[in-house]
């Protein structure tokens, strides 16, 4: 039975970590490289990468970082954060990154996702959705871009449709609301998107507690739980989080001894 | 003690630094190359491969799938990851009329519309993530989880090439050993410290079958 995935996050800025990660014994806690061979050695089923540098002109710096990443690891890499062309895709691809995360230029370009799905393969290309609740009485969320500045007013349900209708392997989900603030994923969102399309869904924004990594993949029913700050902040580690969802019945890769 | 030596065979269908790092973190000294003269000369050959069986055919359809024909053909160790374990059936639902290196008998099947998981939701094809095999070869660690990223899977002739199987939707063919031959559908490269284990019995003095 396929397992559900646990898949922390790293915010990176010219090729570094911009949180600072409370690893135990951690050389340098800035070091993006170190820190994803941790995670990946405690027990993550994949590593994001998600690159916030405000200029275009350090992608090299990214290139770098995710070369000398894959390089690293054993498990499969996504990198987003700044894909706005063909090129950007595949030297991310060329560089080592398994899965490339389209975000702001999927809504300014939706073709783009079916052309690097038919190029690279659908596999590879992840589509970040950034949704946030319409105040009234009936859920309904719109997609945001531009690391969540602008609101482009697509309906998030009918875009995520269109994502996977377009080629997109699968969606990583992110609520707005919800990002930043320790009180769970938005559940009625995950649910949605989830039995709305035929692709996995990565649930993200707003993981505090164990609980609410359970809570997203079961009432929610993501495919896989992506977190930042509940891991780096030192709060739990990987293994714990599969220890507690192991323990309720959830399919997870059971973090190795060694 | 000298290193190991892989040669893994460059289709140009995609990034093979992962494998080869793999092989490297494991010890060995690890070339890539799509030359026949470098293939053969090598010590063991590796075969991965990613995207359509279309072009992993076509790819093989000169003196590079000659060499690795041959290779096979005279018992020398290979292994092949997800496309390069397919490539070595006879044909592929994928690519209709084109040809694999028919080392084996058998065909590659895409996962069938209609499948349904355990809480009887459709089955989301491509099966991307990681699953458990179940296998009694000694290769392979029964119960084990390997990275897996496909949507079509090997169907052997003969059931007793098949050294490991896994459930989607109903139990498929994840390895085989004939050999020299071991051959797995999941990434060793990507598979954490399970894989790590599949490459270091390739590199250790095993026969497959």
């Amino acid at each position: 039975m396929l397992a559900k995935r646990i898949i922390p996050c790293l915010d990176v800025k010219e090729g570094r970590v911009v949180k600072g990660i409370n690893f135990v014994g951690l050389r340098d806690a800035g070091d993006p490289v170190e820190s994803a061979q941790r995670y990946s050695d405690g027990g993550a089923d994949e590593i994001t990468f998600l690159d916030i540098t405000a200029s275009h002109e350090n992608r090299r710096t990214l290139f770098d970082l995710v070369d000398r990443t894959a390089s690293t690891i054993a498990v499969p890499l996504t990198v987003g954060g700044g894909v706005r062309e063909r090129r950007d895709v595949s030297e991310l691809l060329h560089a080592g990154a398994d899965k490339v995360s389209i975000n702001s230029a999927a809504a300014a370009n939706p073709t783009f996702v079916s052309d690097m799905a038919e190029a690279y393969g659908s596999q590879a290309i992840v589509v970040a959705i950034d949704a946030k609740r319409v105040p009234g009485k009936t859920a309904r969320w719109t997609v945001y871009t531009h690391g969540g500045r602008r609101d482009t007013g697509l309906d998030a349900i009918a875009w995520a449709k269109e994502m996977a209708d377009r080629g997109a392997g699968e969606i990583l989900l992110t609520s707005m609301d919800r990002d930043g603030t320790r009180d769970g994923y938005d559940l009625v969102l995950t649910r949605t998107v989830v039995d709305a399309i035929p692709i996995p869904v990565v649930a993200s924004g707003g993981v505090g507690t164990l609980d609410h990594v359970y809570e997203g993949l079961t009432s929610g029913g993501a495919d896989a739980a992506l977190a930042a700050s509940i891991f780096h902040d030192g709060h739990y580690t990987v293994a714990e989080v599969k220890k507690y969802l192991l323990e309720r019945g959830v399919c997870v890769r059971p973090p190795e001894q060694c | 003690m000298s290193r190991s030596r892989v040669t893994i065979v460059d289709l140009g269908l995609g990034n093979l630094h992962s494998v080869a790092k793999a092989f490297e973190r494991a010890g060995a000294v690890a070339e890539i190359s799509a030359d026949p003269e470098v293939l053969r000369r090598a010590d063991r050959l590796v075969m991965p491969g990613q995207g359509a069986f279309k072009e992993c055919a076509h790819a093989l359809a000169g003196a590079i799938g000659e060499a690795v024909r041959a290779w096979i053909d005279e018992g020398r160790p290979y292994l092949g990851i997800c496309l390069g374990m397919q490539a070595l059936f006879d044909s592929s639902e994928e690519a209709p009329g084109e040809e694999g290196l028919g080392i084996f008998g058998g065909t590659v099947r895409r996962f069938a519309p209609g499948l349904v998981d355990a809480e009887g939701r459709p089955l989301k094809v491509p099966h991307i993530g990681w699953n458990q095999i179940r296998s009694r070869h000694p290769v392979f660690e029964d119960g084990e989880w390997y990275y897996f990223v496909h949507s079509y899977y090997c169907v052997p002739n003969d059931e007793s090439l098949v050294a490991a199987t896994t459930d989607y939707g109903g139990p498929f063919c994840s390895a085989i050993a004939r050999d020299n031959v071991l051959a797995c559908q999941f990434h060793p490269e990507k598979s954490q410290h399970a894989g790590a284990r599949v490459i270091s019995h390739f590199l250790g003095d095993v026969a497959w079958s």
